[in-house]
Formats: structure tokens, sequence, C-alpha cells
């Protein structure tokens, strides 16, 4: 069973609904572009952790619009870290996907004592000429799975994006997944480079950086920009999988994630 | 009413397949492949001349707009034909119509409203004042702004242009997008307290209430013509009522296709691959393009998402006879497309100052000067009068020019200062 507790930050204007399971150490979970779902990543790093996976600003229901009060990334970091003092966690550990990765990243190096470890998914955050990523937020449905997944049409896919058969359904995710990308587009458009490069250097956590083998949104290239600015930076590639490793072998993932916080 | 010539300034001359070989004709149409600088510069002086030709021919005014890298309309500063065209009807009653210099993409915004005002200067108080939200493609793609900040933008910077165009003191403008502490324009327009402001939309119904709350012309800019546009136009209508203000058809302005030959067979031979060529080349776009994510607020996404309308038909499957039968061209003799615009497009959407586009996708020079006499000739002094007897005063129209029908040009007299 997931728990729910939605707080409010931002002097009073911004709702972000954390979902938690565990009662191991604590684990804050940052999603990706696509919205925050409960998978059986989460869940297989419950059983040795205490997950809380917080909601993008934007993205908790029904508070849409309190997106509207943070202009830039600057103003994004304040309110996590506005949340993680609310949360009262001591020294949790950081795990980001996408997005989220690069947000932890930002997290983690704006408060370098603040996270006892840092496990980054496929994380976004600079930009290279030679290998440019595609804007995900500008593709069809069909592209964007195709971009996302290795297996566009796999049961993780359907999972993220919804591929129910029920119109009603299809029509609630499609808006889920459209105001999500739009809500962390806000930090992020037209280019994933918002000056990480400047401010990653002050991340002081030990690091781990995972990234699909088959990613065709953010080549696995890019995990040397990470690895080769924090200082002992560990890079795991992960077989049959693309930008969303842990949805594709969540397993695996949350071995590699486990192993890597026990040490 | 008032009717003026709208013009797009596109590539007329895109290789046959484009459609197929390439991802879009805006944002990525390939310049290196199918432009050529030279050309292109011949391009934009059709495009003055038909302008400045449809000034002499009788229109009641010129309108130029602002796209990003795209084939089927490369103005990137309308200001600049504006500019042009404002110097070339000096001594006319012709007004410059900027549909128009978009404000999210011009930092500090005041550029606009600097712009405007030399505009306005330079035309002797003949200056509308198109204020355009901009489209996703030019704001969002093109030129990098953030599409959940795109209406904040737009709002502020709306705020901010009319401020300076009116304040009698300088002043700081401490906004959450600009910061400008000394705003002190230079020049100021002719018109006071302002030129007449209109704002283009494409239906959605945020943008019927801002124009309305900022008394503006709303304008519908519609490649599909009246009848795909009616229900809109409706609910444009229901705001201005519900807001209390009068039913004044010159708070409408459409923009809508239209040809003009001897009969119906005559346009068929004359325009059909033109028209086709517009519709199936020059709209050629990724639907994706039209939307991203945080550019609809969300009541308007979940309205959009949840009542999508009937899956709007394709263009590329329709040809030359579908758009003229579903109205998205109004093409004939001048008698059918006075009766056509009138009843469709004037009265059927209640609009006051009608745009039309004579110059269509790959229509040449000489074609165009035809279209836009035949226009002029036989269908536009029957249009004029059309809400007279109703008495409504054109608000959104250059108060020296509403009276003013502007008498057509006689051989020989050249524009002033050409």
């Amino acid at each position: 069973m997931t728990r729910e507790q939605t707080f409010t930050v931002w002097q009073g204007q911004v709702r972000m609904r954390v979902l938690s399971k565990g009662d191991g150490p604590a684990l804050v979970f940052f999603h990706g572009s696509w919205g925050l779902t409960w998978d059986p990543f989460l869940d297989e790093l419950a059983r040795h952790f205490t997950v809380y996976a917080p909601e993008h600003p934007g993205t908790t229901p029904d508070a849409p619009d309190d997106i509207y009060h943070l202009d830039g990334l600057w103003d994004l970091v304040l309110c996590y870290d506005e949340l993680l003092q609310a949360l009262s966690l001591e020294r949790p550990a950081f795990v980001g996907h996408s997005f989220g990765g690069m947000v932890a990243c930002e997290v983690a190096a704006a408060y370098p004592g603040r996270a006892r470890g840092l496990a980054l998914i496929d994380p976004l955050g600079f930009w290279r000429d030679t290998d440019p990523i595609v804007n995900w937020m500008v593709l069809d449905p069909a592209q964007l799975r195709a971009r996302v997944f290795r297996e566009p049409d796999g049961e993780a896919a359907r999972a993220l994006f919804g591929g129910s058969s029920d119109p009603e359904a299809a029509i609630r995710a499609r808006i889920r997944l459209m105001w999500s990308m739009g809500s962390t587009g806000k930090f992020i458009w037209p280019l994933p480079d918002k000056g990480l490069k400047k401010r990653i250097h002050r991340v002081k956590a030990p690091t781990l950086v995972v990234w699909g083998k088959e990613d065709r949104l953010v080549p696995p290239v890019y995990a040397d920009e990470f690895a080769r600015r924090i200082a002992g930076a560990r890079v795991q590639t992960v077989g049959d999988a693309g930008h969303a490793p842990h949805l594709e072998q969540p397993e695996t993932v949350a071995r590699m994630v486990r192993e890597f916080l026990s040490q | 009413m008032k009717i003026s010539a709208f013009h797009l300034m596109p590539h007329r001359e895109l290789p046959a397949d484009f459609e197929d070989r390439y991802e879009s004709v805006w944002v990525t149409p390939p310049w290196w492949e199918v432009a050529d600088a030279s050309r292109v510069g011949q391009y934009y002086n059709w495009t003055l001349d038909e302008l400045i030709h449809a000034a002499r021919a009788g229109f009641d005014g010129v309108c130029t707009n602002e796209h990003h890298q795209n084939a089927y309309g490369f103005m990137p500063s309308p200001n600049l034909m504006g500019s042009v065209l404002a110097r070339a009807t000096n001594g006319t009653n012709v007004a410059v119509v900027q549909m128009g210099a978009t404000l999210p993409t011009s930092n500090p915004p005041i550029r606009v409203a600097e712009e405007y005002a030399m505009l306005d200067c330079i035309s002797g108080g003949r200056l509308v004042a198109g204020l355009p939200l901009g489209s996703p493609m030019d704001v969002n793609l093109c030129y990098g702004i953030t599409p959940m900040e795109h209406r904040e933008r737009y709002r502020e910077a709306f705020a901010l242009t009319l401020k300076a165009w009116q304040s009698r003191e300088m002043f700081a403008w401490n906004g959450r997008y600009f910061q400008l502490a000394n705003v002190n324009l230079w020049p100021r327009p002719v018109q006071q307290p302002h030129p007449p402001v209109w704002v283009p939309g494409s239906g959605s119904i945020s943008t019927f209430d801002f124009a309305v709350d900022n008394e503006t012309c709303y304008c519908f800019l519609s490649y599909s013509g009246a009848r795909s546009a009616k229900t809109m136009m409706d609910g444009y209508w229901q705001v201005v009522a519900k807001k209390g203000r009068e039913k004044n058809p010159y708070r409408a302005g459409f923009l809508q296709l239209v040809v003009v030959g001897n009969n119906d067979a005559d346009c068929e031979a004359k325009y059909a691959r033109h028209v086709e060529y517009f519709y199936h080349k020059c709209l050629h776009v990724p639907p994706p393009y039209f939307s991203p994510p945080g550019n609809q607020d969300y009541r308007s996404l979940v309205a959009t998402l949840s009542n999508p309308v009937r899956r709007p038909e394709n263009p590329k499957d329709l040809r030359y006879r579908d758009f003229v039968d579903k109205g998205y061209v109004i093409a004939g003799s001048a008698a059918t497309v006075r009766d056509r615009l009138k009843e469709e497009v004037v009265k059927g959407l209640h609009v006051g100052n009608l745009m039309v586009l004579l110059q269509i996708g790959s229509m040449p020079h000489e074609l165009t000067l035809e279209n836009i006499d035949r226009f002029a000739q036989g269908v536009l002094p029957d249009l004029r009068g059309v809400w007279d007897e109703e008495g409504w005063v054109n608000h959104w129209w250059p108060e020296r020019l509403r009276g003013a029908a502007p008498a057509r040009a006689r051989a020989g007299v050249a524009a002033a200062g050409a």
C-alpha cells in the first residue's frame, strides 16, 4: 500500500503530493517529464527503503495552476528544499529519472550536504551539438513512445503513457501527460541545458549514473558528461532498455541502485 | 465596412514533391534545398507591388504579418514591409494594417511600440496596430519562448505597450518578464490616445475574453472559410454580449481566401493549381507543432482533449472543387463572390473588418494583379456599404479614415513619394 500526503510550500501557493511506501532508509524519487506513476521499480525499491515520490509542481491532481507560481529553475530547487524540510528527512538518498535526474542533481548541487547518495537514471541536463536531444514535447504519441521505450508497445510503455482501450481513460491519460510535459517543460524548454555544468561540481554525494543502452532520446554518451564532472561517479549501463530502463528492467535497475546505496 | 488586402509573402515555387520529401513547411523547411535569396528578393518585391497595387485599386487597407522559418509566409519583420507600404501610400486614405509584429518574440517588447509609433508617424496616423500572440511554431519552436510562459509574456507585453504609447510621464516597468527602468517612448503615435488595436486569434475562449476586456477588434485569421468558423465566431459574439458590449460588427475581423474570374470554370482554370499548392504544400505542418505542452492552459487543454470535435478534415485529401464548395476559398464571378462573401462571411459571422487573401500559394504576380483588380472593381464597391444603414462606428479603424472610401487612383497618379 502506498501512502499519500500533500504538502503546501512556496508561501502556500504550491501543493505537492508525495506518494510513499516502505520502511527502510529514506529515498526520494524525482520523476521524469511524463508524470509520476507508482511502478514496479518503486515497489522494488520500497522493499529496502522508505520511498518518497513527490509530484512535480503542477502535476498534483486538482492543483494544475500551482505551476504558474514558479518562474525558473532556482524557484523549483528552493521549492524542493522546502518540501524536503516539510518531510523532515535526514539526508535521504536521491534517485531521479530523466528530467527528475536533472532536478535531483540540481538540488544536490545547491545543497551539497542534503543527499546521502545520488542515483541518476538517464538524466537530462547537458547538451552536445554532436548528439542533439530530440524535443520530446513536439513528437506525436507514437514517436514519443518510440523515443522513450526500447519496446514502444511493451507493458512498461502502456503503464506510463496509458494503453487502455477505454476512450475516457485514454483522454485522461493524454491530459495528464500533456500537462506533465508542460509543467516540467517550463524549466527545460527549448534545450535541456540550463546551466548544470556551472553547478554540478558542487555535488558531494556518492553518485551512480545508470543508462539504458538503447536510449533513443538521450544517447548514452551523455553519461560521460556526468561522470567526468562528479568526483568518483560510477556509470552502469542497462541492456534491453531505452530511456526508461527502470521501467523496462525494473529489477535490474532497482538492484543497481540498492547495491550502490548500500555501500 | 472596411476591406483590406492581406498578404502572406509565400514561396511561390516550392518543388512539386515538397510535402512528400520534407517534414514541414514551417520551422524546418530546408532553405538551401528549396530557396534562393535572389529569387526570394523578387518575391518580396512582388509582395510589396501587389499590396501597393491593391492600395491604389481602392482597398481600404493593406495587411502584412509575421512568421518565422516558414516557407508559406516569411516576413519575419512585418514592420519592414509596413514601412515601405506606409511611405508608398502617403497621400491616400489607405490604412496600414500590421497583423502584426509579435510581442512575445520582441525583446524588449517596447520595440514593437516604437516601430508602430514610427509607422503611425510616417503614415500620418493610418496605422492599425495588430498585436498578435503569435503561433506556437513562431514563438515556441523558432524563438524559444517556453510554451507555458507564452500567454503570460504576451499579456504583460500588451499592457506595457499600451502604457508606453499613452503615458504622459516616464515610468518604470517592474514586470514578471520585463523590467525597464526608464520607459519614455520616442516617437509616440500620431493617433490619440493610441492606434486602433486588433488582436488576431484562432478561437480560444481566453482570447475572446482578452479581446473584449481590452476593447480590441478580434480577428480570426482562418484558412478554412466561414463555415468552419461559424461556431467559433458565435462564441465570440456570446462573450461580447455577456460582457455587456454592443454587437458592433467592427469588433470582428476575418480573413477569407478569394479568387475572382469570369465564371466558375474560368476560376478553376486559372486558380485551381495555386489553391491546391496552398493547401497541400503551404499548410504541411506536423500536428504536434500546433500544441506544444503548456501552450494551452489547463482548462483549455481539458476542454480540447475531452471534446475532440470530429477529426478535422485533412486539406491534403481535398481538391480545388472541395475547397470552393466548403467555403475555404470563395471563387467565381464577381457577383458570385460578392454574394457568398456577404452571406457567409460578412453577415454570417457579423464581420465589419474583412481581410481577403488574393495572392494564394504559387499564384504568379500577373495573375495576382488580375485577381486584385477584379475584386476591387467587381466586388469591393458592392460590399463596402453593407453595414452603413445600421450606423455603427468603426472604432477600430484610424479615425481620419473612418468615413473615407479610398478613391481608386487614376492611371498615372502615383502614390505620393513614389
